[in-house]
């Protein structure tokens, strides 16, 4: 336990550890839904930190991993029109569309800007009346409020100038689709808690013992990660399958109640495709009726735009935990985060990413045949 | 993006009808919309995420976090210029974009700004 001194409160880590140590006595694997999670996993070594019979599966919580190619090239389609001003958060500059980026289109003369919240787009469109802004509205039950807040302003202050371009998804159908899947190994589940700060955790009592399976809502940081495992394989061990609040300090069961409101009114559930994996059903949302006239893809008649994804790539079974990012051929050869194949190698929270930036030492690719629990955490 | 950071609430007022705080982030001091958690007072801890306050949080706990943020380099990560980021992962050297050349003392300034209170945020 060489790295435990990193850990804010090392005695606290240790305890914890001691306890999940002292609790396993059979092999388990767990699936963190959040790819912030699986950058402090791996960031920490804290997969190397745990038992033996401890398996951490990486989930497909990061939002832009998940976007798929044909929204992506819908944003460049539209990004690169003249009288469009095209608005993102600074993750997606790099993700690959079919042949270029958001970047690419920059340098090519589109407007492409970066904003921090999606309010400051709304800001850009009152101030250019005569161009059309767009904002580029990714993401999780994290990023959906923010977004939905943006279009009912912009409907409320009759702003007629901005649209927004719509890939948001949910995780209850995620977790669905991974647990009914048959080469499923996932046996309990480490929830977002952010994800959940927003919705609550009403969505997952009836999920966890349909499944049988404990959902423990976890924080981020390496002590919350390791009490989400402590708790989930006291669980395990035990034989139960309850939904557990490991992240309380800010969680509440309820969730965030103006958010959920807002939800309610601006989105409605709806089919998506996630990248690498396909489509789940109602796992994600787009305007609902009141506010299609919001919508980009209509706006910018982009609605029939369909890519193939790269065969090569193989992020779709590294989004699902069916294997590893350093077991894909493509990992650290053709794909790194200068010439990323897929969005989990460029996103900053993308599993593929998280690997090839702490675990370089695993790129030699004699190295990669090596069982994962054995390599040195740089 | 993914990122939800810990701010405190500096001051509370009013735009476009819609109740908006300045929010401090170990240094770094943004805009943030309160409509989701309109109780919230000056001087309190909120989770900020891209700009909305989404859930309250104790003092203790936000200090803790901002610290460790801090200290691993997300902060600059979450604050600091994409742009940059972008070009130094693609590895090109045609940044910053000719047209931005106007636009730079203002861009830059905004970033060295942000950089400064993230790194002062580190030595403390
Ligand atoms: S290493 Fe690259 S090609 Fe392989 S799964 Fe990850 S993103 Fe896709």
């Amino acid at each position: 336990m060489k790295y435990i001194e990193e850990f804010q409160d090392p005695e606290l880590a240790r305890r914890l550890l001691d306890d999940i140590h002292a609790t396993v006595t059979r092999p388990w694997a767990l699936m963190e839904v959040c790819g912030g999670q699986t950058h402090t996993i791996i960031r920490h070594g804290i997969d190397q930190l745990l038992p033996d019979q401890v398996e951490l599966i990486h989930g497909p919580g990061c939002p832009v991993c998940v976007t798929p190619l044909e929204v992506i090239d819908k944003a460049l389609e539209i990004a690169s029109r003249p009288d469009v001003i095209f608005c993102s958060f600074g993750d997606m500059l790099r993700v690959p569309g079919s042949g270029r980026d958001l970047f690419q289109v920059r340098s090519e003369g589109g407007d492409v800007r970066v904003v921090y919240s999606p309010l400051d787009a709304l800001r850009i469109a009152r101030q250019n009346p005569a161009r059309e802004v767009v904002f580029f509205g990714i993401g999780f039950e994290t990023t959906a409020p923010p977004n939905a807040m943006t279009v009912h302003q912009a409907k409320k202050l009759g702003i007629p100038n901005f649209s927004l371009l719509v890939s948001h998804v949910r995780v209850p159908p995620a977790i669905e689709a991974i647990m009914t899947s048959p080469s499923c190994r996932v046996q309990a589940f480490l929830a977002a808690g952010h994800v959940c700060s927003v919705m609550g955790m009403a969505e997952y009592p009836e999920l966890a013992a349909r499944h049988r399976v404990p959902i423990v809502v976890t924080g981020f940081e390496p002590l919350d990660i390791l009490e989400g495992v402590r708790r989930a394989v006291r669980q395990l061990e035990r034989g139960e399958h309850t939904v557990d609040n490991a992240y309380a300090r800010a969680v509440r069961p309820e969730g965030n109640p103006a958010a959920l409101a807002m939800l309610e009114d601006v989105f409605e559930v709806t089919d998506r495709a996630w990248r690498g994996i396909g489509v789940i059903p109602d796992s994600g949302w787009r305007l609902s009726a009141r506010y299609r006239d919001y919508d980009a893809e209509h706006r910018f008649s982009v609605t029939d735009i369909a890519t193939q994804e790269p065969a090569e790539c193989r992020s779709g079974e590294v989004l699902q935990g069916l294997i590893k990012p350093h077991e894909c051929e493509a990992f650290g050869t053709t794909c790194t985060p200068r010439t990323p194949l897929g969005a989990t190698m460029v996103s900053s929270e993308g599993a593929c990413a998280a690997y090839y930036l702490y675990r370089r030492l695993d790129l030699a690719p004699a190295a990669r045949t090596a069982p994962l629990e054995a390599s040195p955490v740089v | 993006m993914c990122l939800a950071v810990p701010g405190r609430v500096l001051d509370i007022g009013e735009k476009d009808g819609t109740r908006m705080a300045t929010v401090d982030f170990g240094g770094v001091v943004k805009e943030v919309c309160l409509e989701y958690l309109p109780d919230l007072q000056v001087g309190e801890y909120a989770i900020v995420h891209v700009g909305f306050a989404l859930q309250r949080l104790d003092e203790e706990s936000a200090r803790q976090t901002l610290e460790l943020f801090a200290q691993l380099g997300m902060l600059q990560e979450e604050f600091g210029d994409p742009w940059e980021r972008a070009a130094t992962e693609a590895g090109v050297a045609d940044w910053p974009f000719a047209d931005d050349i106007a636009e730079q003392p203002q861009h830059a300034g905004d970033a060295r700004d942000a950089g400064d209170a993230v790194q002062e945020a580190q030595q403390q």
